[in-house]
């Protein structure tokens, strides 16, 4: 198993280096080969799952802080108490496997060269190595390594604002990155240690620091994540990103956010989470809000589904912020979920910018009438990105309510309830963007555009449409191995 | 089959289907294809009604937690479970009847449709959600059903593709139910996580403090209001008849609006708890009996006449569990079922056979068509609550319970009784003048189907059809649904005289006292009016008498403008308000940090290259500012 976890790292990087030094015509099926391998590497550590934290063993709650499925853990530069260590949980494997299917069907999908496929897998390398580590500074390093090929992909293939809308992104994370490295540096500095499995549950940070930690950290990933007001930076970044770019930036990136604000924020400073869930959680819903909102005006397809990826991210965040099992379970869930959607919306979106060479929603019309499969898909993703329950975007957002409601008084109960408004106003604009899409008659662009769905779109979209359902269906896919490691991250008793 | 496999299955089999249907290449006129979708359609009604009746024969007596974990969400467990009892085996084998109906009269009826195989898919889809919300022991599985439902009616009032209205009826009724789900929610959301459980078992049983139960019931009721088309969220319905016929009589008749009354009915024992929220209740079923009524009186187009009494009659179940007899509901329900489905798929054979929806337009029908006529009269009857059709017990059974309840002694207030009374009392009459009025334009008189200036210009809902020469009964397919339809909606209420039956909902004795009288009085006032007006003014709309009142009625009281200046429009001004912000604000501050950084950096970039003189002045204030903070370091 230790092998294996290196493996998942160094596969795509190998491919990186084969594929970049392949002649372009080569390069998709090189690539699209070596994520495979990723993608099944990736699905493997479920093979090494404990039943360690079974019902007999501990009685939940008292058990080691973490007691990872597989782990590696190697000195790295033993005089900055660094070390190599990596493992896999129940909290961080659905995210594994869903790096490892969406890079796969990137790559599957990609039509742009081999410059493209190998970025790709380097930002592959990047986001498995964030979800694996469990030695904060380790994380920090792999949260960065993310930024500058995801700044080249949107810079090199982009819309014609690409060149700004890149800059924005890096400059915007990179600060992001700066609050995180100081974060790191606090608790590592104040622990001793920047083992994770050590931290979690954080008895040795005092409460001040533990404070200022969260804070430092909270801001970092609300950035990335992200949490309005800190969002702006992601609307620009998706409507100019190529196809695969969107899909990888909003179905795994932005989960880097909520992922580290689990793993390391609550993990590591769980008082400091508490004290600051107040704010969290009231950020978050006005992202729900106002993410709905603005959509409502939005008159570019991926400018408005980047706008909605907004308000699902505030979902999560709010999940996050009730602090409770079920509200971290909604939030894993939603994470989830808003990748698969998400990805395949924007894979929708992409095809349908290219087919009809505009991307406004004024252009854009009676999209069934011409090409009804298209239409169709659409309207799926539509649909389950509304959270329409039997499909993965309900789990979360229904969830992510009752969490709050269960935190209980007028503050969280108001959060809960104009949650619960914003899941409607949810559903206006994905209803306001299908009637301009799909109903009506096929404006000239559509008329135009090619209707047939190719061999590889159904290939990159067929996975995501399924994923959709199972976890709509039975979202214990996801959430099956976590209630006895967030027990002990969030330190409660069942 | 064990009960254990047959609760689940009922749900699943349409369920399944429906989601086959949907990867089905769609129809496109391929004789095969919608022969295959068609034959998967009608089988998974026809399964879901075999298991239905299996249940009801045989139903469950206490809801277990059984089935299988679909997640744990801390320790609150979500299973798919089912618990069929008597009333959820007659409720299911209400839908599952008038599903397998639907789906064999739109094989006829939409002959012609390149979009039928998706149709098909989404009518099984949609019975599925409605029985998953029937049977389901869990709350969430209960919600999920819901919204399913939601987002059905919207694909499939959307279906017509040539009617310019029919995407905004879609989406108005998606939203609008959504707006009420909001509060449904929220509610159960209170339910369960003061209960600490998903399980209906254990929220029934679970002893709520009066505050959070009220408050709970009370948002829970908001849901009901937009899936079962109460006062204020009643709105869409109307609209919806943008859908096709078969739609519509799904729609009305067995799923979606029956929902909302029946989770009322499924979370009753909690609901006899709260005065407040029957109070509630009851102030929304009679303002919601006399909107519909009223609203339809003036409507021309036949659809909408039927639309409206859909909303009245839902206000009379309501109506009946604000009154504390869950029983009269339910009796009402399912006779409701049978006359409005048969209705529908009666107005759709006239559709079909004359090309236009509006009345207007019909007139002298009843000699061509006698067997929709005869479908009308009986379900007209029984909606009018005429003896002994169906709709006259179920009517009287409310009415008696309210009655009853006045005298106090119920959950809800007295007052409250005597408000749903008196609106059910006074609707009776009204109903019977625009049903007689509805039967009297259709099918007697003469002919209007030419205007005066030759034949109607095609511009109808539901016209696909090229108008035959001369108007004339449905085909086979589309008959002997009706047929077959007409003999519940004319008998199921003497199944009140059945004791199987009767225990099975708890229904009280039927007795017919003199009660009956004052109800019968103004049936026959309604409808001898209307039969007067029509006879005093031949050929003219009876309608006209209501004068200027007529375009308020047949505007629905005008409530979608009210909706549109109190909802849609702050919404829209709020969106357009928050974007400003967002561009112009949050945006702005961040475009200004990297513009500043931008001048900043030039600054300092020219300081570098100040001449000599300035350049030693700056060094010297340099090292100045580095001396002063040294200092004060070492003070500190």
């Amino acid at each position: 198993m230790n092998t294996l976890l290196i493996a998942l790292l160094a596969v795509p990087a190998l491919g990186a280096v084969v594929v970049a030094l392949l002649p372009d015509r080569r390069a998709r099926l090189v690539s699209t080969g070596f994520a495979a391998v990723t993608f099944v590497l990736s699905a493997l550590p479920i093979l090494a799952r404990t039943d360690e934290y079974s019902w007999f063993a501990y009685g939940p709650g008292d058990g080691p802080p973490m007691l990872p499925w597989a782990e590696v853990d190697l000195p790295w530069v033993p005089a900055l108490g660094l070390e190599f260590h990596l493992g896999v949980d129940g909290i961080s494997y659905p995210l594994i496997v869903l790096t490892g299917l969406l890079t796969l069907l990137c790559c599957a999908y990609n039509r742009k060269g081999r410059a493209l496929a190998a970025l790709l897998l380097v930002l592959e390398i990047g986001v498995l190595g964030t979800f694996l580590a469990l030695d904060l500074i380790l994380f920090f390093l792999f949260f960065e390594v993310v930024l500058l090929p995801m700044y080249a992909v949107i810079a090199g293939w982009g819309g014609p604002n690409r060149r700004a809308a890149a800059r924005k992104f890096v400059l915007y994370t990179l600060a992001g990155s700066v609050l995180l490295l100081l974060g790191v540096l606090l608790v590592v500095t104040s622990a001793g240690t920047g083992d994770l499995v050590t931290l979690t549950g954080a008895a040795e940070l005092s409460k001040d620091t533990q404070h200022v930690a969260f804070v430092l950290l909270a801001l970092a990933f609300a950035v990335k994540a992200p949490l309005w007001p800190l969002h702006t930076w992601l609307p620009d970044a998706h409507t100019e990103a190529p196809t695969v770019g969107s899909v990888i930036l909003a179905g795994v990136l932005l989960k880097m956010g909520t992922y580290g604000m689990i793993r390391v924020g609550v993990g590591a400073a769980p008082e400091g989470a508490g004290w600051a869930s107040p704010v969290l959680g009231g950020l978050a819903v006005v992202a729900i809000v106002a993410g709905a909102l603005i959509c409502l005006r939005q008159t570019e397809l991926k400018r408005l589904i980047a706008y909605s990826s907004v308000g699902h991210m505030g979902f999560v965040l709010l999940g996050i912020a009730t602090m409770s099992i079920t509200g971290v379970q909604a939030a894993l869930v939603g994470n989830v979920a808003h990748g698969l959607i998400t990805g395949l919306l924007f894979f929708l979106a992409g095809t349908i910018k290219d087919r009809t060479g505009t991307g406004s929603l004024d252009l854009i019309g009676g999209l069934r009438e011409t090409a009804p499969r298209l239409a169709g898909l659409l309207g799926f993703a539509a649909i389950a990105s509304l959270g329409l329950p039997g499909l993965a975007g309900f789990w979360g957002e229904a969830f992510a309510v009752i969490a709050a409601v269960q935190r209980g008084g007028p503050f969280w109960l108001t959060l809960a309830a104009v949650a619960a408004v914003g899941g409607a106003l949810t559903a206006a604009y994905f209803l306001r963007l299908l009637r301009r899409v799909t109903h009506g008659p096929a404006t000239p662009a559509v008329a135009a555009a090619s209707p047939a769905v190719t061999r590889i779109e159904w290939l990159a979209w067929t996975p995501l449409i399924l994923l959709t359902l199972a976890v709509g269906v039975v979202p214990a896919l996801v959430l099956n191995d976590t209630v006895e490691p967030l027990a002990n991250l969030l330190g409660v008793k069942l | 089959m064990s009960i254990d496999v047959a609760g689940p299955l009922l749900p699943l089999v349409p369920l399944i289907v429906g989601l086959i249907g949907l990867v089905l290449p769609p129809g496109d006129g391929d004789r095969a294809r919608r022969r295959l979708a068609a034959g998967l359609g009608v089988a998974g009604a026809a399964v879901a009604l075999l298991l239905a009746v299996r249940l009801v024969l045989d139903p469950a007596d206490d809801p277990r937690n059984v089935g299988f974990t679909l997640a744990d969400f801390g320790y609150l467990e979500v299973r798919f479970g089912t618990f069929v009892d008597a009333a959820a085996g007659y409720v299911a084998l209400a839908v599952t009847v008038v599903a397998l109906f639907v789906q064999i009269y739109s094989i006829a009826y939409l002959h012609d449709d390149r979009r039928y195989a998706p149709y098909v898919a989404q009518v099984s889809l949609f019975t599925g959600a409605m029985l998953l919300v029937v049977t389901s022991s869990d709350l969430i599985l209960m919600l999920l059903g819901w919204e399913v439902m939601g987002a059905c009616s919207y694909l499939l009032i959307g279906h017509d593709r040539r009617l310019p209205e029919a995407p905004a009826a879609a989406v108005k009724a998606f939203l609008v139910t959504r707006v009420g789900d909001v509060g449904f929610l929220l509610g159960i959301a209170v339910l369960i996580a003061d209960a600490e459980s998903t399980h209906l078992g254990d929220v029934l049983t679970h002893d709520y403090s009066p505050g959070t139960l009220t408050a709970a019931l009370l948002l829970i009721l908001a849901g009901v209001a937009g899936k079962s088309a109460q006062f204020p969220l009643h709105t869409w319905l109307p609209d919806a008849m943008a859908g096709p016929t078969p739609i519509s009589a799904l729609i009305h008749a067995a799923t979606m609006v029956a929902a909302g009354v029946y989770v009322v009915f499924r979370l009753y024992p909690l609901y006899r708890q709260s005065p407040a929220a029957l109070a509630t209740l009851a102030v929304m079923a009679a303002i919601t009996i006399l909107i519909g009524a009223l609203s339809a009186t003036a409507q021309d187009d036949l659809k909408r006449v039927l639309a409206w009494s859909t909303v009245s009659q839902i206000g009379y179940m309501t109506g009946a569990l604000a009154v504390g007899s869950p029983a009269a509901a339910l009796f009402h329900l399912l006779t409701h079922a049978a006359f409005k489905a048969l209705l529908f798929l009666a107005a759709g054979a006239v559709i079909h056979a004359v090309g236009t929806n509006l009345m207007s337009r019909m007139g002298g029908l009843r000699t061509h068509m006698p067997v929709t006529f005869w479908s009308f009269v009986i379900g007209l009857g029984a909606l009018a609550g005429l003896p002994p059709l169906s709709g006259f017990w179920s009517k009287e059974n409310v009415l008696t319970a309210a009655a009853h309840a006045t005298g106090g002694g119920e959950t809800a207030p007295a007052w409250a009784a005597w408000v749903v009374w008196l609106a059910a009392l006074l609707s009776v009459g009204i109903t019977a003048w625009y049903a007689t009025r509805l039967l009297l334009r259709t099918f007697f008189g003469v002919s209007r189907a030419y205007g005066p200036d030759g034949p109607w210009v095609v511009g109808f809902q539901d016209g696909r059809y090229r108008t035959p020469a001369v108007p004339h009964d449905p085909p086979a397919l589309m008959r002997w649904p009706l047929i077959l339809l007409a003999i519940p909606a004319a008998l199921l209420g003497l199944a009140a005289f059945a004791p199987g039956f009767r225990t099975a909902l708890e229904l009280e004795d039927p007795h017919l006292g003199v009660a009956v009288a004052l109800p019968m009085l103004l049936l026959a006032a309604g409808a001898g009016t209307a039969w007067w007006l029509w006879r005093a003014a031949p050929g003219a709309d009876p309608a006209l008498v209501l004068g200027r009142a007529e375009p308020f009625l047949a505007a629905g009281f005008r409530l979608d403008e009210v909706q549109d200046r109190f909802v849609v429009r702050p919404v829209t001004t709020l969106a357009r308000v928050v974007t400003a912000f967002d561009t112009n604000d949050v945006d702005a501050v961040v475009m200004a940090t990297g513009t500043g950084a931008s001048r900043a950096g030039a600054a300092l970039k020219a300081a570098h290259r100040l001449p000599l003189p300035a350049a030693a002045v700056a060094v010297c204030a340099a090292a100045l500012l580095l001396g002063a903070v040294a200092w004060l370091g070492a003070l500190a």
